[in-house]
C-alpha cells in the first residue's frame, strides 16, 4: 500500500492497490491531489462517484472508495451527463487522458463544457498515449517524438484551456504536478463550482514521453515543468508548439452562469414536473 | 381507441414501462420518438437530452441506468452501427437498457427513408466479444408499443441492453390501438441493495442495483468477477458471468422467444417471417390457400434467441419452408442450421427499399414447392 498520508486513507479502495501506473508516474500525484480535495471538501463518499475513460489516467476511479466507473475511450463525458442527469445531487468527477479527452473524445469534451453541466473533468496530461505505450497524442509538441512521431512529430499541439474556454466550460484551470498546493486548490475549486470545471495538470510519464526525448527521469521532468511554465498573465512569450513552452498556469475563468440540471429543472417544473436540480 | 404512428407507440410503450430517461440524437426515421420524448417527459419529471452524437447518447443512457433511471435511446442504421461499443459496454457491465432501430436500408447512408431489414445480424453480433442478447421486432403499431414495454421488463430482469428493430415503414405507420391503463412498475432503490453480503457482489448473477449511498460499486468493460474485481487472473471468473447470462436466458427461452402461428395446424408449406414482413407474409398464406396450397405462417417477434425449438417443430411437419426479408440473406442462416436437414428451406430477400408485394411471397413459395416437388419425382 503506497504511503498516502493516513488522512487519505478512508477515501482510497486499498483492494485496488497497487495502482497500475509505473514509478515516477505523474498520474499517481494528480490521484493524490483528488483525494486531499475530497478531504478537504468533507464530501460524504457515498454522494460522490468518480468516471474515468480508458488509458492511463482512465483507471483512476479504480482508486477512490466511492462509486465509480471506468468507461470508454474518449466517451466517459456521456456517462457523466447521464448519471448527473439522473442523480443531480451527486458530486461527479471525471478523470481524462489527453488523447481521452482531445482526440477521441474532443466532440464530447466541447459539449459537456458548452452545456455547462455540473462535472469536474481533471485532465491528465503527459503529452502522449501512455497506456497503448507511447504513441503521438494531440498534445504532443510539434518535433517531440514518440513511437508514432519517431522522427518529430509534424502536428501542432491542442490547448486543453483554449479549448475549454471557447467551448463555454466556466472555470477553468491549469497547473502541473510540481505544483503540490494547486493540484488540490484548484481541483477542489472545480468540485465546488456550480458548472462544468476542467482542470488540466501537466503530468509525467517517464516511461514513454520521457525516455522517448530523453527528458530524463520524474524528478528531471517534473522539473522542466517547473521551468517552462509561467503564472497566467505573465506569459508574453507563449509558443504553445514549444513543449510546455513556457505554458501559463493558473485560474483561467471562474465564472456563474447557468448550469445544465438547473436549467432542466426550471423547463421540468415550467412543464408541470418534478424534476429537481 | 387511438391513432397511433409506430413511432408515437415506442414512446408510449416506454412510457407505461417506468422509462423516464430519454438520450438520443436526430436519424430518419426515428426522430418521431426523440421529439416526442422531449415533449413528454420534462412535465412528467424525467429527462431528455439530445446528445451530440449516438455514441454519446447511448454512454449517457448507461450513466443514468446506474444512477437509478429507466432508460432508452432510438435510432437507425448509421446510428446503430456507432452505438456498438456502448452495446458491447452496456452488455459487459450487465446494464439494462433499451435500444430501438428502426431500420432503413443500408449500409451506410443508404436510403433513409426506405424500409430494410438488414441490422438483424448487427443486432446480435455487431460489437466485438461474445454478449447475450435479446433482439425483438414487432410487425403492428400494437406490437410496437407491447415490445417496447416488454423490452424493458426483459432488460432488467437480464441485466442487458434489449434492442427493439423496427423499419422506415412501421415507424410511420398509423393504426388504432386500444392503450391499456397500467401504472408504471417502481423503480429499484438503495433498499433493494441484495442485503450488504460481504463481499457485495454487484455483477453476475444478482439484481441490477443502481448506486447509492450504501454502495461501493465498480463498474468497468473491464473482464472483471462479481464484485466488480479487475484484478489478478479474473478471465475464468468474467467468462462465467458470460455463460451464465446466457444459461440463464437458455433457461427462460420459453419466456423470451415470442411468436404467432398463422394456419398452420394442416399447412404442408411454412412461411417464416418478421416484422414488417411478416403482414405481407400473412396475406401471401391466404392467397396460397385459395389457389389450393397448404400454406402457413411463424410469425417471429423474438429474433435473437433465435427460436430454434419452436422452428424445429414445426420444420419437422411440413415440406418446405420459405423466409422472405427485407436483406440479401440474414436470418435465415440460423433458420437453415436450426431445420438442418428437416425440410428445404429458401431465402428470399430484396434491399431495394421496397416491400415484398403478398403475391411475390406466394410466387415464391409456388416456385420453391415446385422445385422441392420435381426434386421428389426425380429421386422416386
Ligand atoms: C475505441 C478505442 N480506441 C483505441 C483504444 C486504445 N487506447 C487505449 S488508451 C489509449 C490512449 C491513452 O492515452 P491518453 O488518453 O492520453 O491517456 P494516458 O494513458 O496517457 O493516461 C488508446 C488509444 C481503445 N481502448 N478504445
Ligand atoms: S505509461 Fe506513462 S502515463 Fe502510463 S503509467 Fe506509465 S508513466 Fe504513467
Amino acid at each position: 500500500m503506497p504511503n498516502v498520508g493516513n488522512d487519505l486513507h478512508p477515501y482510497l479502495r486499498h483492494q485496488m492497490m497497487p495502482t497500475v501506473w509505473c514509478p515516477g508516474c505523474g498520474h499517481g500525484n494528480i490521484a493524490r491531489a483528488i483525494a486531499t480535495s475530497l478531504e478537504r471538501l468533507e464530501l460524504d463518499l457515498g454522494h460522490v462517484v468518480v468516471l474515468g475513460g480508458i488509458g492511463c489516467s482512465g483507471r483512476t476511479p479504480f482508486y477512490f472508495n466511492t462509486n465509480a466507473m471506468h468507461t470508454t475511450h474518449g466517451r466517459v463525458l456521456a456517462f457523466a451527463t447521464g448519471l448527473k442527469l439522473a442523480n443531480p445531487s451527486l458530486t461527479v468527477i471525471v478523470a481524462m487522458g489527453d488523447g481521452d479527452a482531445l482526440a477521441i473524445g474532443a466532440g464530447h469534451f466541447i459539449h459537456a463544457a458548452r452545456r455547462n453541466i455540473d462535472l469536474t473533468v481533471v485532465l491528465y496530461n503527459n503529452s502522449i498515449y501512455g497506456m497503448t505505450g507511447g504513441q503521438q497524442a494531440p498534445t504532443t509538441p510539434r518535433s517531440f517524438r514518440s513511437t508514432t512521431s519517431p522522427f518529430g512529430g509534424i502536428e501542432p499541439a491542442f490547448d486543453a484551456v483554449d479549448l475549454a474556454l471557447a467551448a463555454g466550460a466556466t472555470y477553468v484551470a491549469r497547473t502541473t504536478t510540481f505544483d503540490f498546493a494547486e493540484m488540490p486548490e484548484y481541483i477542489s475549486g472545480g468540485i465546488r463550482h456550480p458548472g462544468f470545471a476542467m482542470i488540466e495538470i501537466l503530468s509525467q510519464c517517464p516511461t514513454y514521453f520521457g525516455r522517448l526525448n530523453q527528458l530524463g527521469d520524474a524528478p528531471e521532468m517534473i522539473e522542466y515543468q517547473r521551468n517552462h511554465t509561467v503564472m497566467a498573465g505573465d506569459e508574453s512569450q507563449i509558443g504553445r508548439d514549444d513543449l510546455l513552452g513556457n505554458l501559463p498556469v493558473g485560474i483561467f475563468r471562474q465564472e456563474i452562469r447557468p448550469e445544465y440540471t438547473h436549467q432542466y429543472a426550471e423547463l421540468s417544473q415550467a412543464q408541470g414536473g418534478d424534476y429537481r436540480a | 381507441m387511438r391513432l397511433v404512428q409506430g413511432n408515437e407507440a415506442v414512446v408510449l410503450g416506454a412510457l407505461a414501462a417506468g422509462c423516464n430517461f430519454y438520450a438520443g440524437y436526430p436519424i430518419t426515421p426515428a426522430t418521431e420518438i426523440m421529439e416526442q420524448m422531449a415533449r413528454m417527459l420534462p412535465g412528467r419529471g424525467g429527462v431528455f437530452i439530445q446528445m451530440e452524437d449516438e455514441l454519446a447518447a447511448l454512454g449517457a443512457v448507461i450513466g443514468a441506468t446506474w444512477g437509478g433511471m429507466r432508460a432508452m435511446t432510438a435510432t437507425s442504421g448509421p446510428g446503430f452501427s456507432l452505438m456498438q461499443e456502448h452495446i458491447g459496454y452496456a452488455a459487459m457491465t450487465q446494464t439494462p437498457c433499451v435500444v430501438v432501430d428502426s431500420q432503413r436500408i443500408g449500409p451506410s447512408t443508404g436510403q433513409p427513408t426506405m424500409p430494410a431489414q438488414g441490422d438483424v445480424m448487427q443486432a446480435r453480433w455487431g460489437s466485438h466479444g461474445d454478449r447475450p442478447a435479446i433482439v425483438v421486432t414487432a410487425s403492428s403499431v400494437k406490437d410496437v408499443y407491447d415490445m417496447t414495454q416488454q423490452s424493458f421488463t426483459w432488460a432488467f430482469t437480464y441485466r442487458l441492453p434489449v434492442v427493439l428493430l423496427l423499419d422506415a415503414v412501421l415507424s410511420h405507420m398509423r393504426e388504432n390501438i386500444e392503450l391499456p391503463a397500467v401504472s408504471p412498475p417502481s423503480l429499484p432503490t438503495s433498499a433493494d441493495s441484495a442485503d450488504s453480503e460481504d463481499p457485495y457482489k454487484p455483477f453476475g448473477n444478482h439484481p441490477f442495483v443502481p448506486f447509492s449511498a450504501n454502495t461501493r460499486t465498480i463498474v468497468s468493460g473491464l473482464a472483471h468477477d462479481e464484485t466488480g474485481n479487475t484484478r489478478g487472473a479474473v478471465g475464468p471468473a468474467s467468462e462465467q458471468i458470460l455463460r451464465d447470462s446466457l444459461s440463464h436466458l437458455d433457461e427462460d427461452y420459453q419466456k423470451i422467444t415470442r411468436h404467432r402461428n398463422y394456419r398452420l395446424e394442416d399447412a404442408q408449406w411454412l412461411i417464416i417471417s418478421y416484422g414488417i414482413t411478416a403482414r405481407a407474409a400473412r396475406a401471401a398464406v391466404d392467397i396460397l390457400r385459395e389457389s389450393g396450397v397448404r400454406a402457413g405462417l411463424l410469425e417471429l417477434m423474438t429474433l435473437w434467441p433465435f427460436p430454434e425449438l419452436i422452428v424445429k417443430s414445426i420444420a419437422r411437419h411440413v415440406q418446405g419452408i420459405l423466409l422472405p426479408e427485407l436483406n440479401l440473406g440474414q436470418l435465415v442462416l440460423p433458420l437453415r442450421a436450426a431445420v438442418g436437414g428437416l425440410c428445404p428451406v429458401a431465402g428470399l430477400g430484396r434491399a431495394d427499399g421496397e416491400l415484398f408485394t403478398p403475391e411475390a411471397i406466394a410466387q415464391a413459395m409456388i416456385s420453391h414447392s415446385r422445385k422441392i416437388e420435381r426434386r421428389v419425382s426425380h429421386h422416386a
